[in-house]
């Protein structure tokens, strides 16, 4: 008997391969997106984890210089006497050729066993690495970098972050030109008991706690959040396409069903049989979905890893491994989807009369009960997010308020479009306009789902593509501000900064150093930059706002610049004071833009600057010069000083550097957003399909009254037209709200700053007539079948076997 | 003559091959005048029906109607006869879901220009259908249904009248009521009528009446 019921039920799909491969295939493309998501963010979190357990940094503590500049190998020497166990390391960025790379310098005789991240000792290796040239550890893929590089030997090292190289740390030294420098000290975990206090063998040194969590996890979090958001959509939006598909093929087995029970198969067993298929499919596509996500996430990997190192200097590896998590979550994820798809029919099946013709009206009217629930609904989450927009703070709030926005705009679509139609067909003149107007609103509540889809990826798209341009806009706005001076140089050596600064003062009109320390500001990383007094600053600068006069505040000594993102993240204003590496309090007096900079920034006096940080390295500088001649002048320093060509950037250069990253970034999403309206167009056509078989009783006294098929199926496209472009209509309003959103708050919270909004009205129109073009394929299909119909195929309405 | 059939042969493709639904039809129909068409299930009833109303298009032969034969017109050509000459009542599925009684009523007047607010008042009232006005088709019964359809169909002032068993989904006291609804109303616009019966008690209330078999006439 079951074997009979299956055997009845799954002939269907062998009649229909079309509607199978529409329900796999929405079903796929939703676990695709979604689980390419989550391949990419958990390969960049496995790199975080990596990165932040890195010679033990997540399970050690560490003692460093206030300031963060490099300490003295002495102070090594006199730890180690006092008692203490410690290590040194030595840590720096360096190239080799065009490779740029992360040096760690490691002392394998003294190295806690926790830090241990290559087995140095193993064989006959320890010798090798402590004595010239060295070795270079390095992860398969860096190391594969580095074969066209003059290097010391390298050795590949399962386990190091991408970027990244360990070595010895006297080799290091001589690598950096770091002479008898060090970075920081590794702290043993046991300590002997006894040993003199920090504060009389190393006073200048303090103490970091090991980091539960890398800067980096932290930093980027907000990033994955969005990547996260976005891929959770498309999967929503892929889901109306499942929900249509298992719609459809219910509807049509309803005669199956019916039989089946009338024969004695309990209605228990006719649904779990059906849930059995429906897994037996979600599984299926879910194996497809994992690959083609696979597919997805290692065409985004790049400019994701691309983004993640310009935004936040993480290095996350350009190439993709295959995670169990991914294939387990990616199937979990396509039979929740399924099953959730599947809800209303299952529920519908389980409560089917045995008897009862089907009803399509009956079935309108209930769902207009349905509508007036749902407008209750909307209001609700539409003031929920009025709410949060008002109340709320944080990240999560944001995400919340773009969740219960999005939510209760498509919940509220369809009563819109009710209202609308309403009033065309309170408006249309003509017998046959009236019927299309009542008839339009007959079909809403078929297509409202897919509608509502289309809603929220055109929402996106109107949304996401503001942000993105109002970004370029401010950002290359900003860009000219910022990078205002013509060249930029970097010297070797302190010698070679004094030679190159001579030999400008009489071929350029000013010489601007850029000398900078890291250290933490108010418990965050941050850098602090030194300027000089001049009119480059005062009449460039991106300033936000600022106490009046206040580059002479600065000039003086006595005021600091801090960037928006440290003034948002430490909730510091105007007149507050700081404490900067080394103890000393300065006072805010202005705030600018710094759009891209992952950490904190100040600026103070250059005087002030190398009084307190007299260590400084003072190789950077900026040049003015009139840019006619900046090319030559340039060349010149290249050829006097044998300067490299990355030494010597133009400000051209550096600009289509900065744009670039921000275009790779906006590419992520920009293909994310065209996926999500494709997959909104197959449901769409994938509810007009599964509406266009219950249509015929609709459609065929009119047909009879004397209409031709070509008019009726004209009709039927432009109702799929005027459905979408009222739906493109009701997109804009929400897509400015998301861009709101998104630029006021999420990023605001993701990144520490806010843009401007700016409107451009001509993306809309683009996405527009895409979305016309996407409903009117969609619509096509039917349409054209309809006018192609056999008139023997309509007349079948009123025969009496129906 | 207002309806002249000549020598229709329809064929319909089946899995066993071609089968010989309609086999030399000769029919012909006065304007004014009614005639009931009978014969078992399955002999070609509906078939015929649909051949004369330009639905579906004979394999041979010629069918004149007011004079012109509409065999080989286009399908504008033959809506547009659908929606000028004749009126169409079915067995069920007659009217149009989502527009109202009124709006149903109005439809096939309106769609053939020939709009006339009062006859449709005295429709609406001897159909007994002017409490319903605002209701749609599904909230009415199967008898009321078919009166609209009736009613729709008179409406527009057809000069000819094809109905295919319209009282079929009706019980006998029903159907008959509304059988003579349509007889008189039919009689009034002075339109010529086509009727499709199983029955021969109905067939005899009518001027003439045909029998089909074994695709012919007989
Ligand atoms: N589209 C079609 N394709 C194939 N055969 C058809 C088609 N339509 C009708 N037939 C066949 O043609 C024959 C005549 O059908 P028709 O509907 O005209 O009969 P009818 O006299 O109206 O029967 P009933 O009294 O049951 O309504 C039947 O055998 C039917 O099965
Ligand atoms: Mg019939």
């Amino acid at each position: 008997m079951v074997w009979t019921g299956l055997t009845a039920l799954l002939s269907h799909w062998r009649r229909r391969p079309v509607q199978l491969a529409m329900l796999l295939l929405g079903l796929s493309l939703a676990t695709a997106l979604w689980s390419g998501v989550q391949a990419i963010n958990g390969e960049a979190r496995a790199s975080y984890d990596r990165a932040a357990a890195i010679l033990g940094q997540d399970r050690l503590a560490q003692l460093v210089r206030e300031d963060g500049a490099r300490m003295d190998q002495q102070e090594f020497v006199r730890l180690r006497r006092a008692g203490w166990l410690v290590s040194p390391v030595i840590e720096g960025e360096m190239r080799f050729g065009d490779v740029r790379l992360r040096v760690l310098g490691i002392d394998p005789l003294t190295l806690p066993p926790q830090a241990q991240q290559v087995d140095i000792a193993a064989g006959d290796q320890l010798l090798p690495f402590i004595t010239a040239p060295g070795v270079l550890y390095a992860a398969p893929e860096t190391a594969a970098r580095l074969t066209e590089q003059a290097t010391p030997p390298v050795r590949v090292a399962e386990g190091l972050p991408p970027g990244t190289v360990l070595t010895d740390i006297g080799q290091a030294q001589v690598l950096l030109r770091a002479k008898d420098k060090i970075s920081r000290l590794l702290l043993w975990p046991d300590q002997p008991i006894g040993r003199a206090p920090l504060e009389v063998t190393a006073p200048g040194l303090t103490l970091r706690e090991p980091s539960e969590t890398g800067d980096l996890a932290r930093l980027t979090d907000s990033f994955h959040l969005n990547l996260t958001a976005f891929g959770f959509l498309a999967f929503a939006v892929g889901l109306f396409i499942v929900h249509s598909a298992i719609g459809l093929a219910f509807e049509q087995r309803r005669q199956v069903f019916r039989t089946l029970r009338a024969l004695g198969l309990p209605a228990r067993v006719l649904v779990l049989l059906l849930i059995a298929e429906l897994l037996t499919f979600a599984l299926l596509a879910g194996l497809v979905g994992v690959a083609l996500g696979y597919v997805v996430a290692s065409a985004l990997l790049p400019d994701v890893a691309a983004t993640l190192r310009g935004l936040y200097g993480a290095d996350v590896p350009g190439t993709l491994s295959i995670r169990p998590a991914v294939w387990a979550a990616g199937l979990a994820i396509a039979v929740i989807g399924t099953l959730v798809a599947a809800a209303q029919s299952l529920w519908r099946l389980w409560h089917l009369p045995l008897l009862a013709a089907a009803q399509p009206r009956a079935w309108a009217r209930a769902s207009e009960r349905a509508l007036r629930a749902q407008g209750v609904a909307a209001m609700v989450l539409l003031l929920t997010a009025a709410g949060i927009a008002h109340f709320g703070s944080g990240l999560e709030a944001g995400f919340a308020l773009l969740a219960a926005l999005l939510l209760g705009a498509a919940l509220a679509l369809p009563l819109v479009l009710t209202g609308i139609l309403h009033l065309g067909g309170r408006l249309a003149r003509g017998p046959l306009a009236e019927w299309f107007w009542a008839d339009t609103r007959q079909q809403l509540p078929g297509l409202s789902l897919a509608l509502m889809a289309l809603l929220l990826a055109l929402a996106a798209n109107v949304g996401v593509s503001t942000m993105v341009s109002s970004f370029r806009l401010t950002f290359t706005g900003w860009l000219d501000q910022r990078l205002a001076s013509e060249l930029y140089v970097t010297a070797r050596t302190e010698a070679e900064a004094t030679a190159i600064r001579d030999w400008l003062a009489q071929r350029s009109e000013a010489v601007l150093p850029i000398w900078s320390i890291e250290g933490r500001v108010a418990g965050q990383p941050a850098a602090i930059y030194g300027v000089a007094d001049h009119a480059t600053y005062r009449d460039n600068w991106p300033i936000l706002s600022a106490v009046p006069e206040v580059w002479d505040r600065i000039a003086t000594g006595d005021g600091a610049l801090i960037n928006e993102q440290l003034a948002r993240r430490q909730e510091l204003g105007l007149g507050d004071q700081i404490t900067l590496p080394g103890g000393w309090r300065a006072s805010i007096v202005g705030v600018y833009a710094d759009y891209g900079n992952p950490i904190g920034q100040v600026i103070i006096g250059i005087d002030t600057l190398v009084q307190h940080y007299p260590d400084v390295s003072r190789l950077r500088y900026a040049i003015r010069i009139a840019p006619g001649k900046a090319e030559s002048l340039a060349a010149g320093l290249r050829t006097e000083f044998g300067l490299p060509a990355q030494n010597v950037i133009d400000q051209a250069g550096i600009k289509a550097f900065s744009l670039k990253v921000f275009e790779r970034t906006f590419n992520v999403t920009a293909v994310l957003n065209v996926l999500t309206l494709g997959v909104a167009g197959l449901a769409m056509f994938a509810s007009v399909m599964t509406l266009s078989g219950m249509r015929l009783p609709q459609l065929a006294p009119v047909w009879a009254m004397g209409l031709t098929r070509r008019h009726l199926a004209w009709l039927e496209l432009s109702r799929g037209l005027l459905l979408a472009a009222l739906t493109m209509l009701a997109a804009v309003p929400v897509g400015i709200a998301l861009a709101f959103v998104l630029l006021a708050v999420v990023n605001v919270e993701a990144f520490g700053w806010r843009l401007p909004m700016h409107l451009f009205p001509g993306d809309w129109a683009r996405l527009a007539a895409l979305a016309l073009l996407a409903a009117g394929l969609a619509a096509a299909v039917p349409a054209w079948r309809l006018a192609r119909l056999s008139p023997s195929d309509l007349l079948k309405v009123f025969a009496h076997e129906r | 003559m207002l309806l002249r059939l000549h020598q229709i042969d329809k064929f319909y493709p089946t899995g066993e091959g071609p089968l010989h639904v309609l086999n030399g039809i000769d029919l012909s129909l006065e304007a004014g005048k009614s005639l009931a068409l009978t014969g078992e299930s399955g002999s070609g009833k509906s078939t015929l029906l649909h051949l004369v109303a330009g639905l579906d298009s004979p394999d041979a032969g010629e069918i004149h109607l007011g004079g012109t034969n509409i065999v080989g017109l286009n399908d504008t050509a033959l809506a547009a006869l659908r929606r000028g000459t004749i009126g169409l009542v079915f067995q069920q599925f007659n009217l149009i879901p989502s527009l109202d009684v009124a709006a149903n009523l109005a439809f096939q007047a309106r769609l053939a220009g020939r709009p006339d607010p009062a006859w449709l008042k005295v429709l609406a009232k001897r159909l007994g259908l002017s409490q319903v006005l605002t209701r749609y088709p599904e909230q009415l019964s199967a008898g009321q249904q078919q009166r609209v359809a009736i009613g729709r169909t008179l409406a527009a002032r057809p000069r000819l009248v094809l109905a295919d068993e319209p009282t079929g989904n009706l019980d006998e006291a029903t159907g008959d009521a509304v059988l003579d609804l349509m007889l008189s109303l039919v009689a009034e616009t002075g339109a010529a009528l086509l009727m499709v019966t199983h029955s021969n008690r109905l067939a005899n209330r009518l001027n003439a009446r045909v029998h089909l078999h074994a695709g012919r006439l007989v």
